[in-house]
């Protein structure tokens, strides 16, 4: 078992959002957890990579069948929790190149390597822009800033390949893309899914499903997982949309 | 939000100034307190000229009619001039010709603080003069330099060697009578470096100047004179540190340059002063005056500064265009952590016609300092189609530290054009997540943040420099967020 969560209630300025989410991800598995604007989908995302914006008030966590929650931030990341932001922010001045180095390195520190030198770091990166199809300057500009929402995704997706996760969150990755980019973040999605990792899937949306295949899909609806399924769900979902929940 | 930001305060662990250490010496001084017979003693000891004392008593004279300013946005306790000892030399009194004559001691306090002396440094293309206390340790490479007419020396050489030089020159960007602390450097000051490049040459290497105070309870009172003929080129760079004491100590520095037609100067500083300690005690007040003068027709004169250190940093690089089509630029970087207090920022003095001048100010405040940036830019009426830009940002890592922005604007004239930008912002609890969620940690955040905030200024240094001055940035902010 790679993440298994029991009965989580977390709660921010004493609003509780989440109301005992039970979900279980296994190596190699792809969950995709859609639901209304507001059910906690984002929430759910940020307290397993560990922002403490969110109190967590009842209910277990665990990660490779260790207890994550009291675990720091970057702890969790070099143990291969990646979070693909909704809204990435602009950090001026400082390039993707030396950003994904700087993070890449202590990762590797991490896990007892050298640093990675300046050419293979470079490979690695044509590589990686390759799947992404980002534009080979892209690297050389400050993170984020004066990106167009595209790029900021594509961006997202990027570092995933570069940072290679064992359990990657991506929130609302597809949401304002257009259907190459949505394309173009499937295609990498699928080029790293493996069977010694996994991905948690977070949309609004069923098209980006289209594209990547989940082996599971729940919907989170007022704080809780209200229903669990194959990806047919999916699409009986967005048959039906998510009013069809309140009454069942 | 409070609890989160306490969180992230004490999250840090305050990081202890580096160079602290004092080396154990030998040291010749001079008794303390500051009369007409401190400063025979020193001219004395410098065996100087006639002009020199009598440029000393002229400017000592002068100072006991002055009153130390007080319109600086800086708090300190009065300094008592009684109390410092204005002449401190290393052991051994004649000028070391080779390394072999340098005390041994000495030399492993250079080699602690990162700088060779020896010859080798060649390799990588920087001349060094280091400064111990009063006096200058050793020169390096000035002999290559002399092939080219270049000269590289410590002031006190260059008193004995080309005093014509220096009675051209001295006091004539800084007059005796600038301010409270020029006038007081003009009185005691003991050495410093000394620059020359002769017409149309080009100085193939950076010169550096390295100043270090050891000795306790001594003032630090350098001088450097910087001379390009016309056509002339030379980057020049400076770095300081100073052992950590809980007393505070006072360093009163004068820079001139005087730039003659088509040359260029370009002069770079990492100031590292201890600052004192995290509770505010101890650390140096760093009372300078930097000016150059654009003499001659489309000279350049540009300062950027790293200034990290000092527990009081006040200081003005400023540049006087007189010359037609003369350019000045300004790149600070400025750091108030703990309870540092910074006061910096430029003078432009527009003079001649078409001249132009550029001022990039980044200040970043943490902890509970202060961090002021003051400007003066001037177009006079005759700088007729003179420009000037000006930009100012100030970076919070807190809520108890403190950033102001002082600029004084004056025009004389209709047809130049100046721009004044400023922005305030604060490192965002998102912008530290994001680096935490791929596996950086919070000190290194704050580093790469700050860094990347400051780059537009710490590209125009010098490669040497670029990377000391980006680890100092990031080890001199920890613990400075709260």
């Amino acid at each position: 078992m790679l993440l298994s969560i029991k009965n989580l209630h977390a709660s921010i300025n004493g609003k509780e959002i989440l109301k005992g989410i039970d979900l279980e991800v296994n190596y190699g598995e792809v969950h995709a957890i859609m639901g209304p604007n507001g059910t906690g989908k984002s929430t759910l995302a940020a307290v397993i990579a560990g922002r403490d914006l969110f109190e967590v008030t009842e209910g277990e966590v665990k990660y490779k069948d260790k207890d994550l929650l009291k675990v720091p931030v970057e702890e969790r990341a070099r143990e291969g929790i990646f979070l693909g932001f909704q809204y990435p922010v602009e950090i001026p001045g400082v390039s993707i190149t030396n950003f994904l180095r700087t993070a890449l390195n202590e990762l590797r520190k991490y896990r007892g390597l050298d640093p990675m030198s300046a050419v293979e770091f470079l490979k690695l990166m044509e590589e990686k822009k390759k799947l992404v199809e980002i534009q080979s300057n892209l690297t050389n500009r400050s993170v984020n800033e004066g990106f167009s929402g595209g790029e900021k995704k594509k961006n997202e997706i990027f570092q995933m390949a570069m940072l290679d996760p064992v359990l990657a969150i991506l929130d609302e990755t597809d949401s304002g893309l257009d259907i190459d980019a949505l394309r173009i973040v499937a295609k990498g999605v699928n080029h790293l899914r493996r069977k010694d990792n996994a991905f948690l899937i977070i949309t609004h949306y069923q098209r980006l499903l289209e594209y990547i295949i989940p082996d599971y899909v729940h919907v989170l609806f007022e704080g809780k997982i209200v229903k669990s399924g194959g990806k047919e769900l999916a699409i009986e979902l967005e048959e039906k949309g998510y009013d069809w929940l309140k009454n069942t | 939000m409070e609890s989160e930001s306490n969180k992230i305060l004490n999250a840090f662990t305050q990081s202890e100034y580096k160079y602290g250490f004092i080396t154990d010496i030998e040291t010749d001084m001079a008794p303390e307190g500051l009369n007409e017979d401190i400063i025979r003693f020193i001219s004395e000891k410098k065996q100087e000229p006639a002009f020199l004392l009598e440029f000393r008593l002229k400017s000592y004279r002068y100072w006991l009619t002055m009153k130390e300013p007080k319109w600086a946005n800086i708090h300190y306790p009065k300094i008592d001039f009684q109390d410092i000892i204005y002449y401190a030399a290393p052991g051994k009194k004649k000028i070391p010709g080779s390394l072999d004559e340098v005390d041994p001691e000495l030399l492993d306090t250079f080699n602690k603080l990162g700088i060779s002396l020896n010859e080798q440094k060649k390799l990588t293309g920087v001349a060094v003069d280091a400064v111990m206390d009063s006096v200058s340790v050793k020169t390096t490479f000035s002999e290559t330099l002399l092939k080219l007419g270049i000269i590289f020396c410590s002031f006190s050489e260059a008193v004995k060697n080309h005093p014509d030089l220096i009675k051209q020159y001295m006091g004539t960007v800084v007059p005796y009578t600038d301010n409270y602390f020029a006038t007081l450097n003009s009185a005691v000051f003991t050495d410093g470096s000394f620059c020359y490049i002769p017409k149309g040459v080009r100085c193939p290497v950076e010169l550096s100047t390295y100043f270090r105070i050891n000795a306790a309870n001594t003032g630090q009172f350098e001088r450097t004179l910087i001379i390009a003929e016309e056509g002339a080129y030379v980057s020049y760079m400076e770095g300081c540190t100073a052992p950590q004491r809980d007393t505070n100590q006072l360093h009163a520095a004068i820079v001139e340059i005087i730039a003659l037609k088509d040359a260029e100067v370009k002069y770079a500083t990492v100031q590292n002063w201890y600052p004192g300690n995290k509770k505010g005690e101890g650390g140096i007040y760093n009372f300078v005056t930097k000016r150059g003068i654009c003499k001659g027709n489309n000279s350049r004169i540009s300062w950027t500064q790293v200034e990290t250190g000092s527990a009081i940093t006040w200081k003005y690089p400023s540049c006087i265009l007189l010359g037609d089509n003369s350019v000045g630029e300004f790149y600070s970087v400025a750091v108030a952590n703990n309870f540092q207090q910074a006061d910096t920022g430029t003078k432009m003095q527009h003079l001649g016609k078409n001249t132009r001048s550029t001022i990039i100010s980044k200040g970043i405040s943490g902890g509970n300092g202060n961090n002021s940036y003051r400007g003066l830019v001037r177009i006079a009426k005759n700088a007729v189609n003179s420009r000037n830009y000006s930009q100012c940002d100030s970076l919070l890592l807190g809520n108890k530290c403190g950033a102001h922005t002082f600029p004084y604007i004056q025009v004389e004239n209709k047809s130049s054009i100046v721009e004044h930008e400023a922005t305030t912002s604060k490192i965002s609890e998102d912008q530290l997540f994001y680096c935490q969620q791929r596996g950086i940690d919070m000190e290194s955040a704050i580093g790469l943040i700050v860094n990347g905030y400051a780059k537009e200024v710490l590209n125009k240094l010098p490669m040497e420099f670029a990377m000391e001055a980006q680890k100092l940035l990031s080890v001199s902010l920890e613990g400075s967020v709260g």
